[in-house]
């Protein structure tokens, strides 16, 4: 009895979670000109539309540069700090880990009203590098989180036994604790992928004309014609997202 | 110079305010096996780690072959080093794990496959060469751990409790194959255990520690049967202790007497003087047990009565209550067994006990 009951739960909750996602993707199949129920007939019109349409072509351009960017710079430095954080003779360690996981906590609005500011000053405001470097402030935590959690897992008298038999600390750090932490280095990046993919309040205030990204387009084409192109684009992005996520499962079931 | 292949010189460790290794003197000739032994916390991993250059030396000097290595990186000091828990790399086959420490050295492909394929089939695993380490028992991975602690020559081989994971039958079988490799191949080792009969199997020499200190180093032979001190006399096999004075001296024959009146000539430590305080340890199985009153002309006797035995296997435990208090003997069964409350003579000869100071 109880074992139906926990079932029924769990589906409910699936359901709960999945089901804006359902609702949504049969409409990027659709011929009509709006976003509404029922589909006439279907057509991949809107697909072609992101295509042809340089706004939209541009913006999923625009999204690949900065999401590649940002998933590398956030996944250096967030892998560069987890290890920092994993050194013994470090002070304040939970404050210093605190402190780089506020971005996550820290309302977008806010971060964004005080980047635009700072950019602005620093005369680089509306270029690919704001917006890049405003993800990487939103996505490195993902990645810390991530690699830090990999790093536990990796015992130290492995590293001292490499150290032991020859290898200098940057042949230990390449050679052992690298590839050991590897899962939870690419399981960050793809986070931090998929945190610039569909990040828009930062975008909104750093981001000018020409660094339109998808998420972006799809926040103003919803505002001024609701085009069933936005559920085209959701399309890519949730196939996107599945598909680096399947990936990911793949390469670490095979390591285990 | 082979007489002080690696020296300790007052090394001294600090953890904050906390002192783990203190003022320690130690001396190892090349190839010999030196068992630190003690309790857990005695300060015995804490100098291996000091020799391997895991741990800082907070004062005094570690000199290997001569040469002074207290700043020398770990990786430069060319040892090798087994763990408790093997510390195999497990992204690495079993080859690749043997050829690390040969790669790190920019050791020819050629040359380093042969003495890979060699080191397994030291170890009897030449055809596991392609397995993860996850994929082999615990008794495999720790032969793999020694094989590439040995592929690449090291000066010193430590061991840090590297059969602790391992269970009763393994564990015996590994310390001969470890005695065996000491031999052939004329290794230093330096092993940490805590288990003495592992130390007492496999060592030249035992270094006993405890608070920091080394109590005793000697040979196994000496540390058992004669114990510098009260500790050693209790942590390295079963004793029993008596507590007297010492009332005669005659060569290294000392007589002590009890506060009950018995009196008992044994061999110990020599600096006793009459008058002193003494304890004499007598191990279990040094006694043999007479019916009352028949025990041999020249022994030293002690009456009393079995009040417990306890069969285990090989040999019985004889629980015996005397006048001296409560006396443990360890008895071979084919030659006698006794009852529980049978009165019997305790006997045991001067150079079977032991004086130390209380």
């Amino acid at each position: 009895m109880m074992k139906y009951a926990k079932a029924i739960y769990a589906t409910l909750i699936v359901v709960f979670l999945l089901s804006p996602l359902l609702v949504i993707l049969p409409l990027a199949f659709t011929s009509s000109a709006f976003l509404t129920y029922p589909i006439p007939a279907f057509s991949t019109r809107w697909f072609e539309e992101l295509v042809i349409n340089s706004v939209w072509s541009r913006a999923i351009v625009n999204s690949l540069i900065i999401a590649l960017a940002t998933t590398a710079l956030a996944t250096v430095l967030g892998t560069l700090a987890a290890l920092g954080l994993r050194s013994q003779d470090l002070g304040m360690k939970s404050q210093i880990r605190t402190l780089f996981l506020l971005p996550m906590v820290v309302p977008a609005v806010v971060l964004g009203v005080g980047m635009q500011a700072l950019f602005v000053r620093l005369g680089f405001n509306s270029t690919y590098w704001s917006v890049i470097i405003a993800h990487t402030v939103v996505a490195m935590p993902f990645v810390v989180i991530s690699v830090s959690g990999a790093l536990t897992g990796i015992d130290r008298r492995v590293e001292r036994a490499a150290e032991s038999l020859g290898a200098p600390p940057w042949k230990v750090f390449s050679l052992v604790t690298l590839p050991l932490a590897m899962p939870g280095v690419l399981s960050g990046g793809a986070l931090a992928f998929a945190t610039s993919l569909d990040e828009v309040v930062l975008t909104l205030f750093v981001a000018g004309p020409n660094q339109r990204t998808l998420a972006r387009q799809m926040f103003s084409t919803l505002r001024e014609n609701i085009s069933p192109a936005i559920a085209s684009a959701a399309f890519i992005i949730i196939v996107g997202t599945v598909v680096i996520a399947a990936v990911l499962m793949l390469s670490r079931r095979k390591k285990a | 110079m082979s007489e002080n292949f690696i020296r300790f010189q007052k090394v001294t460790k600090d953890y904050g305010t906390v002192r783990v290794v203190e003022d320690l003197d130690l001396d190892i000739a090349r190839g010999e096996f030196v068992s630190l032994l003690g309790p857990s916390g005695s300060g015995k991993t804490t100098l291996l780690m000091m020799l391997a250059g895991f741990e800082t030396v907070s004062a005094g000097a570690i000199v290997l072959d001569g040469q002074k290595i207290n700043d020398l990186p770990t990786y430069k000091r060319d040892m090798g080093v087994v763990f408790q828990n093997y510390a195999l790399f497990p992204h690495m086959s079993i080859a690749k794990n043997v050829a690390f420490p040969l790669d790190m050295r920019g050791t020819a492909r050629a040359e380093t496959a042969e003495r890979v394929q060699k080191a397994l089939d030291m170890v009897q695993l030449g055809h596991l060469a392609d397995r993860l380490p996850g994929q082999l028992s615990g008794g495999q991975q720790q032969r793999v751990a020694l094989a590439r602690a040995l592929v690449f020559e090291p000066r010193v081989v430590l061991m840090d409790e590297p059969l602790g994971a391992l269970d009763k039958q393994l564990r015996e079988q590994m310390q001969l194959d470890i005695r065996d490799l000491h031999h052939r191949l004329g290794l230093t080792i330096i092993f940490v255990t805590h288990d003495q009969d592992e130390a007492l199997t496999m060592s030249d020499r035992i270094a006993v520690f405890n608070h920091g200190q080394i109590q005793q180093c000697a040979s196994p032979r000496e540390v058992y049967d004669h114990p510098a001190n009260r500790f050693v006399a209790e942590f390295i096999g079963e004793t029993n202790l008596l507590e007297g004075t010492v009332s005669a001296i005659s060569g290294e024959t000392l007589t002590l007497t009890l506060p009950g009146g018995a009196s008992f000539q044994s061999h110990g430590l020599p600096g006793f003087s009459t008058g002193d305080k003494g304890l004499l340890s007598l191990r279990p199985e040094r006694i043999d047990i007479y019916p009352q009153g028949e025990a041999p002309a020249g022994v030293n006797t002690l009456a009393g009565e079995v009040t417990d035995t306890v069969y285990q296997g090989d040999h019985l435990r004889v629980v015996i209550e005397t006048a001296a208090g409560r006396i443990i003997a360890r008895i071979n069964r084919k030659v006698s067994e006794w009852e529980n409350g049978a009165k019997v003579s305790l006997g045991f000869r001067a150079q079977d006990g032991w004086v130390i100071a209380p």
